[in-house]
């Protein structure tokens, strides 16, 4: 049990995905204007991020070892997480319009995402088992929320200030990413 | 002789491959939701611009709102004529040709008509000043010139005039309502466009106290109701206010008679 504990607080903070491994960058920066927006994005990521951890692993596990085959392990893994998500965007569109709505375009765009890849090659550099790579998924999935919706927080802070105006859009954006990284950097070595 | 991990390779990865074809083709069969082909036809014929005034999330959204007859076409105020006639035939029905809505700037208090009380040198934004007493003009009711209404604008339809009045382009102007949103003391009025003749000013003290801080300030003194006859112009709480229902162009027009000019033919008579 404190294992597993220990494995999520790690992925969520102390090697939080976004801030300290650098993944997922794009829609960090991208989505991250408004709270609400960037909340649904982390929601889905971590949605893909859990279910590509289960499935990453049993591949891994049962076709990879068993054929000696872990040089495939991108490839495969990219085809199945993006036949995956296919697959649950297609049963959520069924089965919950409004779920579907609130995850909307996020889901089939954070397929291709390099955090989710580094998802199934890290639990698989690790050696988990199957239970504790779920809860890295989730972890990694919740750490990428919490990382983009404070950054949402602050930009959304930011609109009223008096940023210099060479600094507008792009620029402070990055820069406040570098902060909140090198917060976060204060974390390592925690576990 | 193959080497065995490359057929290994190959099986694998051509099964898995053909395995998930397999499976989302049956899903695609199975798990299909009937989506009217309208949705996609009308979408490409909408503005496009996810302006949002049509109170939906975006054009998308509203164009599966309208094929299901769950809205109106004449919700978006966007909407062009040309294509609001294409999607009427496409929904087989009659075009309710809303009047076009333009934004109309309810203050001419620009710099050096107002009267300034105080240096304001904060955030340049005109929310960011009603924080601060309201910016520099003395005017508690007017224009506060630092132009969140251009910067909300998306269709680059508002500008800045040297006076630091908005200036709405009404041809450009497609009445989204954004500005109106922006303006922390509602200075932007939506109106149909065929209105021309409107008292651009909301102040409502009395005729002494707004004369005090505004040259161009609507005092209240009554000349344009007089003038006709109580038809179309009323004064209520020191500020004369048109009635476009009873006005009418026939009424000759109190604008001249205006002792602060503050009543002013908007726009020309021919636009449409």
């Amino acid at each position: 049990m404190t294992n597993l504990l220990m494995i999520f607080i790690s992925a969520v903070i102390v090697n939080n995905y976004v801030l300290v491994n650098f993944l997922g960058i794009c829609p960090f920066v991208g989505v991250s204007k408004k709270i609400a927006q960037s909340l649904s994005m982390g929601m889905a990521t971590t949605f893909v991020m859990t279910l590509t951890a289960a499935v990453a692993w049993l591949i891994n596990r049962y076709i990879l070892e068993g054929l000696n085959l872990q040089f495939l392990q991108t490839v495969s893994f990219i085809l199945v997480i993006a036949s995956l998500v296919q697959l649950v965007e297609m049963f959520i569109k069924k089965v919950s319009k409004p779920l579907y709505d609130a995850l909307g375009i996020f889901l089939p765009l954070i397929t291709t995402n390099c955090a989710i890849l580094g998802v199934a090659l890290f639990l698989v550099l690790k050696e988990y088992n199957f239970i504790e790579s779920i809860i890295f998924g989730f972890g990694a999935g919740a750490g990428f929320t919490l990382a983009i919706v404070i950054m949402a927080g602050i930009r959304e802070e930011l609109e009223l200030a008096d940023v210099p105006e060479y600094f507008k859009g792009g620029s402070i954006t990055m820069i406040i990413a570098g902060c909140l990284a090198l917060a976060f950097m204060g974390f390592s070595g925690l576990i | 002789m193959i080497d065995s991990s490359l057929i290994y390779a190959v099986v694998s990865m051509g099964g898995l491959g053909l395995f998930f074809a397999i499976l989302i083709t049956l899903a695609n069969k199975k798990l299909h939701v009937e989506e009217d082909p309208r949705i996609e036809l009308i979408g490409d014929l909408l503005p496009g611009a996810n302006c949002g005034s049509c109170g939906y999330a975006g054009c998308a959204n509203f164009a599966e709102n309208l094929a299901g007859g769950k809205s109106q076409l004449n919700e978006c105020p966007v909407c062009g004529a040309e294509a609001a006639e294409k999607i009427a035939q496409i929904l087989g029905v009659e075009v309710e040709s809303g009047e076009r809505q333009v934004a109309v700037v309810m203050c001419q208090g620009g710099d050096g008509t107002v009267k300034k009380k105080a240096e304001y040198e904060g955030i340049q934004s005109c929310i960011a000043a009603t924080f601060v007493s309201g910016g520099e003009r003395a005017c508690s009711y007017g224009c506060i010139g630092y132009g969140d209404c251009v910067a909300a604008c998306p269709f680059d339809a508002i500008h800045m005039n040297e006076k630091r009045i908005p200036v709405v382009d009404r041809e450009k102007c497609t009445g989204c309502g954004k500005c109106v949103e922006a303006c922390p003391l509602n200075v932007i009025e939506l109106h149909p466009i065929s209105h021309h003749v409107f008292v651009l000013c909301r102040n409502k003290d009395s005729g002494k106290n707004a004369r005090a801080v505004c040259s161009a300030a609507c005092i209240g003194c009554k000349i344009c109701e007089k003038a006709v006859d109580g038809i179309g112009f009323n004064v209520t709480d020191n500020l004369a206010v048109v009635d476009h229902k009873k006005y009418t162009k026939e009424l000759v027009l109190p604008t001249e008679k205006c002792p602060t000019k503050c009543i002013v033919i908007v726009g020309q008579a021919d636009e449409k």
